[in-house]
């Protein structure tokens, strides 16, 4: 019994770490690149979760076509979102934050007014069931969750580290005077980085909605876990965002387990605190 | 120098009489809502107080929480009197505001604001959770203010019209301290801190307890911004202090304009007015603030204060082809 609950911990730490690391790679990227703020990062999430509820939950379209479909639409919706209100803003942090506001905002009541408050829409797990290992329990879905998120995060990995393309990117996130001076476009290279960070943000929406409530505020959750992820890993630090994310996954799924979600969650926010406290520059220092 | 003058009393004068005849002529509706924005002006004044230092807290929301809270414990619950609370408050939610600091000070500017949210989040979240604090459900059945006069009688805050004046009279008092803390020699260091630190530094001055001095002094008043709401709805609950009461209070302050002390009170004043004329609009309002905001950051990036700077060359312009012709 003992030896299970332990088993059933770490899995659910994995799949919330995993879930964890997809949603804020994409915040951490973007603020790395384009010195983007984006506190409507949350929304993002939601939007992709809504995709899905309306393409697969609705219409009957095939799972893996409307995760698909999620990260092609917000993806392209950042992109559009990066080059209409953040770019005239670039250089000014806190001026891109505050204007991710009004776009947090207006999503969340467009979302609402639109498809309607009331009841979180549900959406069925694309494989039913759940893996039975010795009396160990894994939902279908928690599994596609953490094989996703691995893929997906490793297909980043790969296009950063061995295409031109995604060096020009860690270059511009480096030192962007240093990499307009060999030719690279720093606004290219922004404008790609929202719409990948926007597409694995939707991803993880998608991925999600099976197994969380489907609502317009669903983001606010969200945003805060992305925002401890991203600071605590240092911001702009995609390793260490990872690393951070697997940390905070384990933290809260223990604390959820043997105690309840709202302390789970202080207890999230002071360990933050205290590690900042101590290493102001956030967990890794360098690296991207 | 007597024209001034003569332009300063009425100046006050004209505003103060509107401020004392306004409960007579509105409906109960409209005095409700300008204790509201009594309270909001404090809260916008004293938020600006604190970014002059370059610091945005997202944690000043949750902080009025603070003094809401005390207040409406120590009166429901230790029976202590409104002139005793009000302070109180205020001193608790600065307390609380200076455990958060210990760690908010080592973050500057993007990391301050996002780590005043979380801390802020962190201090919502454990009301939700402790037992005193009433939970999701808050506290309910906060006394109306009275004042004692030992001897004499109670003076009882309990109508709507006494509450007005109770709240005009500390509101008045909090934004002349604040005007002239904003008019002192400290609000200078505040701005050079923000604008030229390491030079601020470098002739001697202690960055950090200039920043702690706005910090505390700022989340004094949001306290006692929190015990005029606590009293005036009688109510209060977590969701009340949440992440979007604070994003309004910093689209308030943004689109108003936060470099001059004026700025927050116009945002304040806007805001009400808008949201009064667009109360049909329901639930799409935060779409029209969303909208305004995004809009207001675009084209008026100094905010609404800025107005008149940049309309001014162009009446003289239109007065002077006037003359002319």
């Amino acid at each position: 019994m003992t030896f299970q609950l332990i088993v059933q911990t770490i899995i659910n730490g994995i799949q919330l770490s995993s879930f964890y690391a997809l949603l804020a790679i994409g915040l951490s990227l973007v603020f790395g690149v384009a010195g983007i703020a984006n506190l409507a990062h949350g929304e993002f999430y939601m939007l992709g979760a809504y995709v899905v509820w309306l393409f697969y939950g609705l219409r009957g379209v095939n799972y893996v076509a409307a995760v698909l479909l999620a990260m092609l639409l917000v993806g392209g919706f950042g992109i559009v979102i990066e080059r209409g209100i953040f770019k005239p803003l670039r250089g000014n942090v806190l001026g891109v934050a505050i204007i991710s506001v009004g776009l947090l905002f207006i999503l969340q009541v467009l979302v609402g007014q639109i498809w309607g408050l009331g009841y979180p829409k549900r959406v069925d797990d694309p494989i039913m069931g759940a893996l039975n290992i010795h009396g160990v329990t894994i939902g279908w879905q928690r599994v596609i969750v953490i094989s996703a998120a691995v893929f997906l995060l490793g297909m980043l990995w790969a296009f950063l580290q061995r295409t031109k393309l995604g060096r020009a990117i860690r270059a511009s996130a480096e030192d962007s005077e240093a990499a307009s001076l060999q030719g690279i476009s720093i606004n290219r290279s922004a404008t790609l980085a929202m719409g990948i960070g926007s597409a694995l943000t939707g991803a993880a929406g998608a991925l999600m909605s099976p197994v969380s409530a489907v609502h317009p505020y669903m983001g606010h959750m969200a945003l805060l876990i992305a925002l401890i992820v991203v600071i605590v890993g240092g911001v702009g630090n995609l390793k260490g965002t990872v690393l951070t994310a697997i940390l905070f996954g384990f933290l809260y799924t223990v604390i959820t387990t043997f105690l309840d979600a709202v302390i789970a969650n202080i207890a999230s926010v002071l360990f933050m605190v205290i590690l900042l406290a101590i290493k102001p520059g956030g967990l890794a220092e360098h690296g991207t | 120098m007597g024209r001034n003058r003569l332009r300063l009393v009425i100046g006050l004068t004209a505003p103060a009489i509107i401020l004392i005849a306004l409960p007579f002529i509105l409906t109960r509706y409209y005095v409700d809502l300008t204790i509201v924005f009594f309270a909001h002006l404090i809260l916008a004044v004293s938020f600006r107080l604190i970014t002059t230092t370059g610091d945005f807290s997202l944690a000043h929301v949750p902080l009025m929480g603070m003094g809401a809270y005390a207040s409406a414990l120590m009166s429901k619950y230790f029976g202590w009197p409104f002139w005793l609370t009000l302070p109180f408050a205020g001193l608790a939610s600065t307390l609380v505001g200076l455990i958060m600091l210990y760690p908010l000070l080592r973050m500057k500017a993007f990391a301050f604001f996002i780590g005043s949210y979380a801390i802020g989040e962190a201090l919502r979240l454990s009301w939700i959770r402790i037992g005193i604090f009433g939970g999701h459900r808050g506290i309910s059945g906060i006394p109306h203010p009275s004042i004692a006069i030992p001897g004499l009688s109670t003076i009882s805050f309990a109508g709507v019209l006494p509450y007005y004046f109770l709240a005009l009279v500390i509101t008045v008092l909090c934004l002349v301290i604040m005007f002239r803390i904003d008019r002192s020699r400290i609000t200078n260091i505040f701005k050079a801190i923000h604008s030229e630190e390491s030079l601020v530094r470098s002739v001697g001055i202690n960055v950090t307890s200039y920043r702690i001095l706005a910090f505390e002094v700022g989340t004094f008043f949001a306290g006692i911004s929190g015990v005029l709401l606590a009293h005036h709805f009688g109510h209060i609950d977590p969701h009340q202090f949440d992440l979007t009461t604070g994003l309004y209070l910093l689209i308030w302050v943004v689109v108003g304009g936060y470099t001059t002390f004026a700025g927050p009170i116009i945002g304040v004043t806007f805001f009400t007015i808008l949201g009064e004329l667009m109360r049909p609009l329901g639930a799409w309002m935060p779409l029209v603030y969303g909208l305004i905001l995004i809009i207001g950051l675009l084209f008026l990036p100094e905010g609404l204060e800025s107005v008149p700077r940049r309309i001014s060359p162009l009446l003289k312009k239109m007065r002077v082809r006037g003359t002319s012709a």
